[in-house]
C-alpha cells in the first residue's frame, strides 16, 4: 500500500469485496430499484417491540441471512466494522454484542458504508486482517424519533427535505482474490467540512461540499478524471444536493457527464413522497450491496467511484446554532 | 477568500437552488383545515348550547376546546391526524388540536421508554414550550393588572 | 339564518388566523414551535386589553380555539383572578381558567398512550 498526495491509499495487492446483502423496508422494497432488492420486510417494526430494536434485528439478520447463504463460518471473520446513525451506535455494538467477533465502531453518519470500506482494505492490505464484516444501516422510525419528531405528531416536510431510508447493507471483504467480485483499488479519507447550513431539513446542501472537496482532491492525487469512470455514485445528497455537488465540481472546471448518479436520489421515485430522495447510513449500503455491487459482479460496470456523505451534527449542536459539518469518504471499486 | 464570506456566498447559492414549496395552495390548504377545525368547534359548541341552554359562554367555550382536544388525540392515537396535518400544516397546529396533538404523540411514541422517564418526562417535549410561555404571560398579565388595580 | 353566518365567521376567523401562521412558516425560517409561541403571546397581549373577546363575540369558535383564544383565555383568566382573589388570583388566573383544557389534554394522552403504539409514516 503506498500513499497517493495528501489523502489517497492505493491497495498494493488487490482487496476483495467478496460478499454484498443487503436488506431493506417495505418503502424501498417499493420503489425504482425494487427488481434488485431481492430481501425485504413488509412490518416496519420487524417483530419487534421498538424501533431501535427492529433496526437492530434488520441488522443482525442481513448478516446473518449473508454468512448463511455462502457457508460463511463467522469465526473465520477476523473483524467487524461497523456504523449507523444512532445515539452511541447502538444498533451495530448491539450487533456486534450477538457476533463475539471483534469490532471496531465508526461514525460518520451516513458515510459509514464507504469509511468502513475504506478502513477494512487498509487493514487487510496492511496484512493485518484476511477477511473483515463491514456494515451500515439505519431505520426511518428510528431516526426520525432520534433526530426529529414524535412519529405520529402532525407536521409537514420541508420541499428540500430527505426520507431516512429503513436498510441494512453489509459486505464480507477479503484478501483472497476472487475473478468475478470487485475489488477496492484505492481509498480516499475526507476532510470534514462546514459551509454554513443551518437547516436540518436541507442535508444535501450541507454534504454537497463534502462530497466536492474529497473527489477533488481524489481526482489531484490520482491524476484521474471523471471520465475515466464507468460511474461515480454519491451517497445519498438527494436531487438537490447532487445539483450542487455538480455546480460545485464545475465551478472547478470539473464536469461530470452521464455517469453520475445519486444513491438518495435513486432510491425512492416521484411518486413516495420523499421529496429530494433518501438519506441515511442505510441508503448508499444498500444500493451499493443491490445494485451497484451487482452491476459490477455482471460486469456491466467496470471502475467506479463511491462517495458516500454524512452529515456530522448531533441534535444539541444544532439547538446551540452550529453549523453542520460534513464529510465523505470515497472508495475506488474495479471489477 | 475567507470561510465567513465563503459560507455567505454559500448559503446564498443554496437558498436560490432550493425548491419552494408552493405557497399559494399551502396558505389555502391551512385556510381550509383551519377553518373547518373551528366550523366543527362552533357546530358542537352549538350542540351543547342546545342540550344545557342556562350554560354561559365561557363555560361552552371551554368544552368545545375540550371536544376538540380529545377528538385529536383519539385520531392521533389512530394515526390519522399526521395525515391530516400533512395537508393542513398551520391549519392543524394553530388551534388547539395542534397543542393536543403534541402532547399525545409524545406520550405515544416515548412510552417506549417507560411509564416515568417516557411518558412523564417527554410528555411536553413539544408542547412545554406552549404552556412555560403561557403561564409566564397570564402570570405577568395578572400582576400588572393587580398592581394597576391598587391604584 | 344566523346560525349559517356564524359558521361563515367562525370559518372565515379561523382560516384566516392558520393563513396568516402558515404564511410566515413558508416566508420566513420561523419554525412552528416558535410560531406558537408567537402566536399565543399576541393573544395574551390582546387578551390583556381585552380586544379579542370582541373578536370572540363575533366569530365564535373561529377565535377560541386558535392558540391566540388559548393565550387570551390565559390572560383573561389572570385579570379575574386579580379582581377576585387579588394577588394569589392573578398568579393563578390564568392557568385556573385554562386548566380543563390542560388536564384533559395530560389525562387523555396517558391513557391513549397505554394502548397505542406509533406507526411509521406512509409518506
Amino acid at each position: 500500500m503506498k500513499k497517493l498526495g495528501k489523502q489517497t491509499y492505493e491497495m498494493a495487492n488487490p482487496v476483495t469485496i467478496s460478499y454484498a446483502h443487503a436488506l431493506v423496508g417495505s418503502k424501498e422494497k417499493n420503489g425504482p430499484l425494487s427488481k434488485y432488492f431481492k430481501d425485504y420486510f413488509e412490518d416496519d417494526t420487524f417483530g419487534e417491540k421498538s424501533f431501535e430494536k427492529a433496526e437492530r434485528k434488520m441488522l443482525k439478520t442481513a448478516i446473518s441471512d449473508m454468512l448463511l447463504a455462502n457457508k460463511i463460518n463467522i469465526d473465520d471473520i477476523d473483524l467487524y466494522i461497523g456504523g449507523d446513525i444512532l445515539n452511541q451506535l447502538v444498533s451495530s455494538n448491539f450487533v456486534a454484542e450477538e457476533l463475539q467477533i471483534p469490532f471496531v465502531g465508526v461514525y460518520s453518519a451516513c458515510s459509514s458504508v464507504t469509511e468502513s470500506l475504506a478502513l477494512a482494505s487498509t487493514l487487510i492490505d496492511g496484512g493485518f486482517c484476511n477477511r473483515i464484516l463491514c456494515s451500515a444501516c439505519s431505520h426511518f422510525s428510528a431516526a426520525e424519533r432520534q433526530y426529529r419528531f414524535p412519529l405520529e405528531f402532525g407536521n409537514q416536510r420541508q420541499a428540500y427535505s430527505q426520507w431516512t431510508v429503513t436498510g441494512a447493507g453489509c459486505m464480507i471483504v477479503d484478501k483472497k482474490e476472487s475473478q468475478n467480485c470487485p475489488k477496492i483499488k484505492r481509498v480516499c479519507f475526507g476532510k470534514v467540512v462546514d459551509y454554513g447550513v443551518l437547516d436540518l431539513a436541507n442535508m444535501g446542501a450541507a454534504m454537497a461540499p463534502a462530497a466536492a472537496d474529497t473527489i477533488m482532491e481524489f481526482f489531484k492525487d490520482t491524476k484521474t478524471q471523471p471520465s475515466d469512470y464507468d460511474l461515480i455514485a454519491t451517497g445519498d445528497l438527494g436531487k438537490l444536493g447532487s445539483d450542487i455537488f455538480r455546480d460545485i465540481l464545475a465551478q472547478n472546471s470539473i464536469v461530470i457527464e452521464n455517469n453520475y448518479i445519486d444513491c438518495g436520489h435513486m432510491i425512492f421515485n416521484g411518486n413516495q413522497e420523499c421529496m429530494q430522495g433518501g438519506s441515511g447510513a442505510g441508503c448508499s449500503a444498500v444500493v451499493f450491496s443491490a445494485y451497484i455491487y451487482q452491476k459490477m459482479k455482471q460486469k456491466k460496470l467496470k471502475k467506479v467511484l463511491l462517495l458516500a456523505t454524512g452529515a456530522l451534527m448531533s441534535t444539541t449542536t444544532n439547538q446551540q446554532g452550529d453549523a453542520i459539518p460534513a464529510v465523505s469518504h470515497l472508495i475506488e471499486l474495479e471489477a | 477568500m475567507n470561510k465567513s464570506q465563503r459560507n455567505q456566498d454559500y448559503l446564498m447559492y443554496v437558498e436560490k437552488q432550493s425548491p419552494k414549496s408552493p405557497w399559494l395552495s399551502s396558505l389555502f390548504r391551512a385556510f381550509i383545515m383551519g377553518g373547518t377545525i373551528c366550523c366543527f368547534g362552533q357546530m358542537i359548541g352549538d350542540v351543547i348550547k342546545s342540550f344545557f341552554p342556562t350554560m354561559d359562554l365561557l363555560t361552552v367555550g371551554a368544552w368545545v376546546n375540550i371536544s376538540v382536544i380529545a377528538l385529536t388525540i383519539i385520531l392521533t392515537a389512530f394515526g390519522i391526524f399526521d395525515v391530516l396535518a400533512k395537508y393542513g400544516g398551520a391549519g392543524t397546529f394553530i388551534p388547539i388540536s395542534g397543542f393536543a396533538n403534541s402532547i399525545a404523540s409524545c406520550a405515544i411514541e416515548y412510552k417506549k421508554e417507560g411509564l416515568v422517564f417516557g411518558v412523564g418526562a417527554k410528555m411536553f417535549y413539544v408542547a412545554g414550550p406552549v404552556i412555560v410561555n403561557g403561564v409566564s404571560y397570564s402570570m405577568l398579565v395578572g400582576i400588572i393588572y393587580f398592581i394597576i388595580s391598587l391604584f | 339564518m344566523v346560525a349559517v353566518l356564524m359558521y361563515l365567521k367562525a370559518f372565515l376567523v379561523g382560516g384566516i388566523i392558520c393563513a396568516i401562521a402558515e404564511l410566515i412558516l413558508i416566508k420566513t425560517k420561523i419554525t412552528p414551535a416558535r410560531i406558537l409561541v408567537l402566536f399565543l403571546m399576541f393573544g395574551a397581549v390582546l387578551g390583556g386589553f381585552n380586544i379579542w373577546t370582541y373578536v370572540v363575540n363575533w366569530a365564535g369558535a373561529g377565535a377560541t380555539l386558535p392558540i391566540i383564544g388559548f393565550g387570551n383565555s390565559l390572560a383573561k383568566g389572570a385579570i379575574e383572578g386579580a379582581t377576585s382573589n387579588g394577588f394569589f388570583g392573578a398568579l393563578g388566573g390564568g392557568l385556573m381558567a385554562t386548566s380543563a383544557g390542560i388536564a384533559v389534554s395530560i389525562g387523555l394522552s396517558y391513557l391513549v398512550c397505554l394502548f397505542s403504539s406509533s406507526k411509521t409514516k406512509r409518506n
